[in-house]
């Protein structure tokens, strides 16, 4: 921390539900500081009733995403020193979901839309069978690599104006993940799975906007792997395999 | 208050332009055709118009309407080359690119029209 | 947007890019010298090359454009998705109807 910094923080956090406002409070700054620290600081010391989410404290959990200065971020793993311009910080809950109290907000649209993404593995073999085997260089297990690391943060969800704009898009994680999964060989899902991503609110509702991109913690591309998407139910759909 | 977030990078500048050219152009597009049909029986009536036309203020707007088209155009092969290709980085650099074309396109019309 | 929208609006602009370079070509070369009815009707008049051309440029754009205002109204407006399906498919009617009268007007009355 350099000496020119301010010693105290300027912290605005969203206090109440959907008619809420924010409310200051002030944090003294600290060597290597989190956005999460400081939260923790008001929640220990000077409110104790503001509530919160978070877990592993190191980017591993993906509960703790918020609103930090007009960004959805990971709070954990962002530094004060890279957010708060002239010492000040303002924390909101994350966006494009429904807020349940001060920085808490209700995951399960998001999750609920995972699963109609059809986003869970549907095995092909019992454990009787021998185990696939899978080529690492294949094209299509290097296209699931590249998207898989999502630990569905939601921080995609809340940077997403299309999210915003239509309560029915699936959004840029869920996508993401039927991705993966549309090209895991081992999956024997994907007839479900393209005709879920194909349907209205599917995968052809994204606008490419990049915000998921610009945004996500761990650098991965749903843009990407929507696009894929998109080819791959507009094969499906023009060979008669969807019920599209 | 409420920040811009995610709003106001130039990629989401970019498919707001598209859509609002994409919108413009579609409620121009029935001012369009009836000009045209002013060309039944040999074109009088068309001619009436574009004497009208030939005034300042409209040639402006014309230069705004080949704007509109051409960055609808190549904003949309961006968007198709985005979905239908193996992704390509720079897409940033693509869409400045776009504007550039256009206005350069719409600058050549106002050269010829003035 | 579904799939089936989806490929309707994708082949639609697929299609339409040469069209509009071809006519963004036309539009400069045009107005080298103003325009005039007579002009523009020596090009098209009985022109097969041009009637089909614009034909189906009229056609491609109908569709291209009702199908992004749908989309537009979906997201930006109170219309349900329903409200505004109905609304794009009287638009990309009326647009081609009044198109494919333009394009009479040009090529043969």
């Amino acid at each position: 921390m350099s000496s020119a910094a301010p010693a105290q923080l300027s912290v605005s956090l969203w206090r109440g539900s959907d008619d809420g406002c924010y409310e200051t409070y002030s944090v003294p700054r600290r060597a290597s500081q989190t956005v999460l620290d400081v939260v923790t600081y008001v929640q220990r010391h000077i409110d104790a009733t503001l509530s919160y989410r978070f877990a592993c404290r190191v980017g591993m959990c993906g509960s703790c995403a918020m609103t930090v200065n007009g960004r959805p971020r990971w709070t954990c793993r962002t530094h004060v020193a890279k957010v708060a311009a002239n010492g000040r910080l303002k924390i909101g809950p994350l966006e494009n979901l429904p807020r349940i109290k001060d920085l808490a907000t209700d995951m399960q649209p998001f999750f609920e839309k995972w699963r109609q993404a059809e986003g869970v593995f549907a095995p092909s073999l019992t454990r009787a069978e021998p185990m696939a085997r899978i080529k690492p260089d294949s094209r299509a297990r290097m296209a699931a690599d590249a998207a898989i690391e999502c630990i569905n943060c939601g921080v995609c969800y809340a940077a997403c104006d299309t999210v915003r704009w239509n309560a029915n898009y699936l959004g840029p994680a869920a996508l993401n993940r039927a991705w993966t999964l549309v090209n895991d060989e081992r999956d024997a899902g994907n007839a479900a799975r393209l005709t879920a991503v194909a349907a209205s609110g599917g995968c052809h509702s994204c606008h490419s906007h990049q915000s998921c991109q610009e945004h996500c913690p761990l650098a991965l591309n749903p843009t990407e792997s929507i696009a894929g998407l998109k080819r791959r139910t507009v094969a499906a759909y023009l060979n008669g395999e969807l019920k599209a | 208050m409420k920040t811009l977030g995610p709003r106001g990078s130039s990629l989401w500048i970019a498919a707001i332009i598209h859509r609002l050219s994409g919108l413009a152009l579609a409620i121009f597009l029935p001012v369009h055709f009836f000009v045209l049909s002013l060309a039944f029986h040999g074109g009088a009536r068309l001619d009436g118009f574009l004497r009208w036309a030939d005034q300042p203020l409209v040639k402006f707007t014309e230069v705004g309407l080949v704007f509109l088209l051409t960055v609808h155009l190549l904003g949309g092969l961006r968007v198709l080359v985005i979905e239908n290709f193996d992704w390509h980085d720079g897409q940033k650099r693509l869409a400045m690119l776009v504007a550039a074309v256009s206005a350069v396109t719409a600058f050549i019309f106002l050269m010829r029209v003035f | 947007m579904n799939v089936r929208l989806y490929v309707w609006q994708r082949a639609t602009a697929a299609l339409m890019a040469p069209l509009v370079l071809v006519h963004i070509a036309v539009i400069l070369y045009a107005t080298r010298a103003g325009l005039s009815a007579a002009d523009i009707l020596s090009r098209t008049h009985n022109s097969i090359a041009w009637a089909t051309f614009y034909g189906i440029f009229v056609a491609a754009a109908s569709i291209h454009a009702s199908i992004g205002v749908r989309n537009i109204l979906v997201e930006w407006s109170p219309f349900s998705e329903r409200g505004a399906g109905r609304f794009a498919a009287v638009l990309g009617i009326a647009l081609a109807l009044l198109g494919f009268h333009a394009v009479f007007a040009l090529v043969v009355a």
